[in-house]
């Protein structure tokens, strides 16, 4: 099951500007908390946040442990083709996500 | 446990996490320095939208917004945002071209206390710009118990 | 011609009291308008809420088969958005059969027992509060509108006498802080008016989704007082009474609180 919002114009028009939104479900564990038996909880973040629009990256984000849980991010882009986006977010445990975005561009 | 194990065992307990407490300014501006090299960065262009009084640190909005053309000759290649007081120094960074039309990214972060947020913007000139913001986190009351 | 002006003028005179009188009508404030403008926008957006995560994960078990019955709730339900539209708005409330209320955790848990033959989730227990997410969606933005059921009337009594029964360490009742003291500060934060207008919310504090159970734990501890057993029949009868207080006042599941 993904638990991913993705907040993306289905069309565009060519040149246009587009804001593309994202939520992720994760806890964004910091890696400083002491747990309920007095040890530090490991640290289990999503490290990277990329997209790519055909192919091509467009944004990437490089996280903190300062990223509050479950991680928003909002970007824009420039809408230049019709295609896919596709968000991937990457982190501690072998965490990988990946969504799928398909936008017309007229 | 008698009183010697008693305090080695404190002592460990001290000494196991390796990273500092706490960011300082300090640290900050090392952490900056690490980014930016020896350029001086510019007040201006970048603007930090973060509320100046929040009700609780663990999620906080945030939006840099950086004034660029974005075109090919003339756009921001990154943006950087940093804090004084978490336990570590940087907070994201991202990174930017011509094809994002806009420079202005928004996420939400912790703040483990009232504390000055910079942000730092890169652009295509070599030329860093920077804007500050001082951020006072109220504690909510009756908060849960530590699970 | 200044006749008219006098017809006019008290008209107008009469408008604004009338107004004015509506709105002393009902002074009662969800805690959304407490919230700074940051985190009103971050509950009005479907994308940056993060408690609709949960609801879609809720959307998702709703058509998941469970249990030895292998049901999932749209076998039975069909599509929530019209089968369970203002039902949350209705809880807690006595399920057929049976004789004492259940709050709308409760309820989900029933049907797993009873018509999917599966194991109840434990309080608290993600899955069972992305399901209570999903349902109480359903009705956001209806009025609350608890049920005329007289065999409730014992029990919303109970959770009236709870509501101002001083307690705790610091001797304090739940009417002390949200019926005298709401709107005050409280270190530097607003005491809200206490109604459970977005349950189950996404709590900043937690950072993650909760229950009104675990947000009256919290109180509890508050005040020093030692928290009922998380079973026990006080916390429905304390939401029965907090919802018929905020009857009329409109559901927001999922809320964004600090």
């Amino acid at each position: 099951m993904s638990n991913i919002l993705v907040n993306a114009p289905k069309t565009a028009r060519r040149g246009d500007v587009i804001e593309i939104k994202a939520l992720i479900l994760h806890p964004m564990e910091t890696g400083f908390r002491p747990g309920p038996n007095g040890r530090i909880i490991p640290r289990n973040i999503i490290e990277r946040f990329t997209a790519t629009w055909n192919g091509a990256e467009i944004f990437a984000l490089d996280m903190s442990p300062a990223i509050a849980a479950n991680p928003f991010v909002s970007f824009f882009s420039r809408a230049n083709e019709s295609g896919t986006v596709i968000l991937r977010w990457t982190g501690d445990e072998g965490f990988a996500a990946e969504h799928r975005v398909d936008i017309a561009v007229e | 446990m008698d009183r010697r194990h008693f305090l080695a065992g404190t002592a460990a307990v001290v000494v196991l996490p390796l990273a500092p407490a706490a960011a300082t300014p300090d640290a900050m501006a090392e952490a900056i320095r690490k980014v930016i090299g020896m350029a001086t960065p510019i007040e201006g262009r970048v603007k930090l939208d973060v509320p100046p009084l929040v009700e609780n640190g663990s999620t906080v909005p945030l939006t840099v917004s950086v004034e660029s053309p974005m075109t090919a000759d003339d756009h921001v290649k990154a943006i950087h945002v940093f804090n004084e007081k978490n336990p570590q120094p940087n907070v994201f960074s991202a990174r930017l071209g011509p094809q994002n039309g806009r420079a202005v990214i928004g996420t939400r972060i912790k703040l483990g206390d009232s504390q000055r947020i910079i942000a730092i913007a890169e652009t295509s000139d070599g030329k860093f710009w920077s804007a500050g913001a001082d951020v006072i986190v109220t504690l909510a009351a009756c908060l849960e118990e530590a699970t | 011609m200044s006749r008219w002006l006098l017809v006019v003028g008290l008209g107008l005179v009469f408008a604004a009291s009338y107004a004015a009188a509506q709105v002393g009508a009902d002074k009662r404030r969800s805690g959304y308008q407490d919230m700074g403008e940051a985190l009103q926008k971050m509950q009005d957006d479907d994308t940056a809420n993060p408690g609709m995560l949960f609801v879609q994960l809720g959307g998702q078990l709703w058509a998941k088969p469970v249990g030895a019955a292998d049901k999932s709730c749209a076998d039975c339900h069909g599509a929530a958005a019209a089968s369970m539209k203002g039902v949350a708005t209705r809880y807690p409330a006595i399920p057929q059969g049976g004789d004492r209320p259940v709050d709308l955790e409760g309820r989900i848990n029933l049907c797993r027992a009873e018509h999917q033959k599966a194991d109840r989730l434990p309080p608290e227990n993600r899955d069972l509060l992305a399901l209570t997410a999903y349902v109480a969606h359903q009705s956001r933005d209806m009025p609350i509108t608890p049920p005329y059921d007289h065999r409730l009337d014992s029990f919303r009594q109970q959770g009236a006498e709870i509501y101002r029964r001083r307690q705790g360490q610091l001797n304090l009742s739940c009417a002390i802080c949200h019926d005298d003291n709401a709107g005050k500060k409280l270190a530097g934060v607003v005491i809200p008016e206490a109604h459970p207008t977005g349950y189950p919310i996404y709590r900043l504090e937690w950072q993650a989704l909760g229950s009104l159970k675990r947000r009256l734990r919290n109180c509890l501890v508050g005040i020093r007082a030692e928290a009922w057993p998380l079973d026990a029949s006080e916390y429905v009868a304390l939401e029965l009474f907090l919802m018929d207080r905020a009857k009329g006042l409109k559901l927001e599941t999922p809320a964004v609180r600090p």
